[in-house]
């Protein structure tokens, strides 16, 4: 069973996220890249469903900060072969993107055929669109998204996957092979990988790149014109003190309203 | 020394140990008497299937893959208590352990939440608690003394004093901080911090079995330490301590290394009188492990309680090289979801249990990890309101006359 | 020329998504002096126009294929019913129904698509859209270019209720060949029937990661039991298996309106605030001062969840003494 995983690195909300001078973008200064986390969910069922039905992962991330650390990762939790798309433009956008990895994957460039294609439901920086429906739109291949089980049939053939819905409830669906699955959780936690594997995956490890500057880029159709920190319009009364104190506080409160 | 890691670089896991083994300083392993004192003075000895005296005698019997298919090595908390006893000298705590977790690790089906995200965290921001490195130094506004950052003002210093993760961002480690900072002002140290520059040692990874992680954040620091000119290292973290004293000079880094309890204590003289408070407490001091068991800095914080007007200092029944290890180390202290779930006792309520015994008002810590440990035991065990948890410099700073 | 609002239907109901959106899409009719109209894609909807009033019209596209929930055929037909009547805007609910629907319209129509929107105005004649980006710690105004623009809208955008459903006769309905997609829907899975109905509950004492570990849940429940409430979660403590999957609140899970929400070690993320915004009292506490959660509960309290929640349980059963 032959998996792709397509990665993305996103802006890393720990560090506090700054506004570049000209207003429309984020400050690159103190900014650090990690990686999506349902894209990290995404990589951890790709290896799941390789431990299970043998074959390969091959995970491609477009080139940004940091995103060698995570490929190197990746292999080192037990991708078979890891890949760079480089020459995109800067901070490109899904849409770009998506055109970019369909390119990649519909053949040439010695990538392999891919039963299943993975990704994370969506990314928190995907403005223009979501990965996975325009990958599988540009290779003309059936979607599932918001998927939190995958279940390959034994002829290899069809999956049958779970698809969220509101109120906990799930949705199943059979889905001919090959797919993209939009994951919203993989079946066990993303694992955990010793840093020596991964320091061992550095030296071993080839990250194979794929130059995408040839291609022309239509013109974006969506303009930034500001990026602002959000104005709280409002805020919660605080109470302190001590526990105590708190919650003879609350107390009064809830009595006033008759919650009591 | 060497660390698994080294011996293994790249090779499969699962050899490292018997490689390990017979390397020349290590050849002591394999002389184990199978007395089995390891076992009996480790904390957890009762719960632990594969002590050392039984991981040697595996080694022999080459079923050393058995060891590495268990889990239940996640309980050693790197204490160094089965070392210090060791009658051989085996250097348990140091490298077997290590080494035998380090492929533990290799094999666990499923890591522990807690326990990954806090390694996770300490490689991409260089602290377990996932802190961003932009607030590690925001506790030095508010510390009342100035302090000197390197990257903002890289003039040469006497000493680097490395404040450590807890410490700089745990309420409470900061004001173990601050009180540090003016103690250190008040006996006219010349020292300067890293700031947010500053990244944890790693040590209590490697005792865990990460000597990966261990490794990247060594090879962080010392190129970050040969950035700025200093003549000597004084640390808060009693891990820290370990790693830069013991670990460092073996890759170069040689300069001189204190933690801050024995670099105090060697300046008392000076440090006397400035204590003129009068605080009448019974204190009780908790031996740490780094410290005490593996550096023999038993004398140097009681000599500084003694130091201080009106204390009176009363030892718990394990005291000193016997002294409870507060389940911190060697991973503990992201593994208490863990301990739970396989029915042990925390060793910081059992600890604290002795400490109330004594019926002293203070239990006086010198590793950073004691503080907040021990303070969620004293509450668990409902003792909060006999007793307190202070560090022996916040307990030093209050005694200054400009102190706290 | 028209502004198109995508209504969600699920399961034979309308979405309540639907009615936020017909309120925006109200306002930029308006502004831009054209009809709304509402855009329904199902099978066998008997009366299309029961609840979409608010709209001038609607465009009732009927298939077979429609009753299954598969985005690409919904996409496929509304994408058709647009190369004809030529909509500005077409606006699709962000929910865990319609998720992917406007990527895909985008696609077919060779449309720009707006994500993650929070707000949208007519500004001097264009529209700009204001984007959550990042979790909720930036907003990007943005101006869309093409025609139509696919607008993504967040839940709560606008504010809707009873007043915003009603019925029209104006239905215009419409049936166009759909190729079937490879995708085949074969049943819902229930969660596990919870004991408890968190819909009806007055009260709610919410737990997140701040709980720590599961042990913990019982000062909850403590709380809960003398506020006669019952105890739920955002989704880490339900993916950790604290709680079952019935009791956790947000975008998976259930939207409540409860007179009391305590939302205990709760950081504020929008999967879960969606879920819980008006309840009528919220009370927060979280150790962290900057949390999101204060930005919408009424009082906020940075503090330990393990020590402020048995304080609380042990003032109101003071209280009651």
């Amino acid at each position: 069973m032959n998996i792709t995983v397509l990665l993305r690195m996103v802006p890393d909300v720990v560090e506090e996220l700054e506004i570049a001078p000209d207003g429309r973008r984020l400050d690159d200064e103190m900014l650090r890249m990690i990686l999506s986390e349902s894209d990290d969910h995404a990589l951890e069922q790709a290896l799941l469903l390789k431990e299970c039905l043998g074959g390969s992962v091959t995970a491609i991330a477009p080139e940004a900060s940091e995103v060698n650390d995570a490929l190197y990762t990746a292999v080192a939790k037990g991708a078979d072969r890891a890949m760079k798309l480089t020459g995109l433009a800067a901070g490109g956008s899904t849409t770009v993107l998506a055109r970019a990895f369909a390119r990649v994957l519909s053949g040439g460039a010695g990538v392999v055929p891919a039963d299943l294609i993975l990704t994370g439901v969506q990314a928190h920086d995907d403005l223009d669109g979501l990965l996975a429906p325009l990958v599988a739109h540009h290779l003309g291949l059936p979607h599932v998204s918001i998927v939190t089980r995958v279940q390959v049939a034994a002829d290899r053939k069809t999956a049958i996957v779970a698809r969220e819905y509101p109120g906990g409830v799930h949705g199943e669906f059979e889905v001919p092979l090959p797919a993209v699955l939009g994951i919203q959780a993989a079946e066990k936690p993303p694992r955990y990988v010793p840093v020596a594997k991964v320091r061992a995956a550095m030296k071993s490890a080839r990250i194979e790149e794929l130059d995408q500057a040839a291609w022309e880029v239509p013109p974006a159709q969506i303009e930034v014109l500001r990026m602002d920190k959000p104005e709280v319009s409002s805020h919660a009364e605080m109470i302190e003190g001590t526990p105590d104190a708190m919650a003879l506080r609350v107390c009064e409160i809830l009595d006033a309203r008759g919650l009591l | 020394m060497g660390t698994a890691a080294d011996v293994a670089g790249a090779a499969a896991p699962g050899i490292a140990i018997e490689t390990l083994v017979r390397l020349p300083e290590n050849k002591d392993i394999l002389s184990c008497i199978q007395c089995g004192t390891c076992a009996a003075t480790c904390p957890y000895g009762e719960s632990m299937k594969y002590p050392p005296r039984r991981i040697i005698a595996m080694l022999r019997a080459g079923l050393i893959d058995q060891v590495l298919a268990s889990d239940s090595l996640l309980l050693c908390v790197g204490c160094y208590a089965c070392m210090a006893k060791c009658p051989r000298g085996i250097r348990l705590t140091e490298v077997l352990l290590p080494a035998v977790k380090e492929q533990v690790f290799v094999h666990l089906a499923e890591t522990p939440a807690e326990l990954q995200k806090a390694l996770e965290n300490t490689l991409r921001y260089g602290n377990p608690m996932g802190e961003p490195s932009r607030k590690r130094a925001a506790w030095v506004k508010t510390a009342g003394v100035p302090i000197r950052i390197l990257a903002a003002d890289p003039r040469p210093t006497d000493v680097l004093w490395i404040v450590e993760c807890q410490n700089s961002y745990h309420p409470r480690g900061q004001d173990i901080s601050r009180a540090t900072a003016r103690l250190f002002h008040a006996l006219e140290i010349d020292f300067a911090i890293l700031g947010n520059e500053e990244k944890c040692a790693g040590e209590c990874a490697r005792l865990l079995g990460e000597a990966g992680l261990f490794e990247t954040l060594m090879d962080y620091n010392i190129a970050l330490f040969q950035k700025y000119r200093f003549n000597r290292i004084v640390t808060s973290g009693a891990h820290a301590y370990d790693a830069f004293r013991h670990l460092y000079p073996a890759m170069g880094f040689d300069r001189p290394v204190d933690h801050t309890t024995p670099f105090l204590a060697r300046s008392l003289d000076r440090l006397r009188p400035r204590l003129t408070r009068k605080l009448n407490y019974r204190v009780t001091y908790h031996d740490a492990c780094c410290l005490g068991r593996h550096n023999g800095f038993y004398e140097e914080p009681r000599r500084l309680l003694g130091a201080i007007p009106g204390v009176k200092l009363v030892e718990m029944v394990h005291n000193r090289v016997n002294s409870v290890c507060c389940g911190g180390g060697g991973g503990g202290m992201w593994l208490d979801t863990y301990f739970k779930s396989r029915g042990v006792e925390r060793l910081s309520e059992r600890r604290v249990k002795e400490a109330l015994a004594t019926g002293a008002d203070v239990l006086a810590v010198s590793c950073p990890y004691e503080v907040s440990r021990f303070e969620d035991a004293l509450k668990v065990l409902g003792g909060d309101s006999r007793m307190v948890v202070k560090d022996v410099v916040e307990l030093l700073d209050e005694a200054m006359e400009t102190g706290q | 020329m028209a502004i198109w609002i995508v209504a969600e239907q699920w399961r034979g109901k309308i979405s309540p998504i639907t009615y936020e959106l017909l309120v925006l899409g109200r306002e930029l009719a308006d502004a831009l002096g054209v009809p709304l109209e509402a855009v329904l894609a199902g099978s066998g909807v008997e009366d299309p126009g029961a609840t979409l009033g608010k709209a001038d019209s609607v465009l009732y596209f009927d298939h077979p294929l429609l009753a299954e929930p598969v985005p690409e055929l919904q996409a496929k037909a509304i994408a058709m019913l647009a190369k004809i009547r030529h909509p500005q805007v077409i606006a699709v609910p962000l929910s865990n129904v319609s998720l992917g629907l406007g990527s895909l319209l985008g696609a077919e129509l060779g449309s720009p698509v707006v994500n993650f929107c929070k707000d949208v105005r007519v500004r001097e004649g264009r529209l700009e859209a204001c984007c959550v980006l990042y979790g909720g710690k930036i907003e990007a105004t943005v101006a869309p270019q093409g025609e139509p623009v696919v607008l993504g809208i967040c839940p709560n955008a606008r504010g809707a209720d009873e007043s915003h459903v009603r019925p029209t006769r104006r239905v215009e309905r419409f049936s166009f060949p759909l190729e079937p997609s490879p995708v085949r829907f074969q049943r819902y899975v229930e969660p596990e029937a919870g004991d408890v109905d968190l819909t009806q509950q007055d009260v709610l004492v919410a737990v997140g990661r701040g709980i720590q570990q599961k042990e913990n849940l019982k000062l909850a429940e403590g709380l809960a039991e003398v506020l006669g409430g019952a105890v739920c979660g955002s989704r880490p403590v339900v993916d950790q298996g604290w709680l079952p999957l019935s009791r956790q609140i947000g975008k998976s899970g259930v939207t409540v309106k409860p007179k009391l929400y305590i939302a205990a070690g709760i950081s504020g993320a929008p999967e879960h605030t969606e879920g819980m915004r008006n309840a009528e009292l919220i009370v927060a506490i979280n150790t962290d001062s900057r949390a999101p959660i204060f930005d919408i509960a009424h009082y906020g309290i940075v503090g330990d969840v393990l020590d402020v929640l048995p304080a609380l349980a042990d003032e109101i059963r003071a209280r009651r003494e």
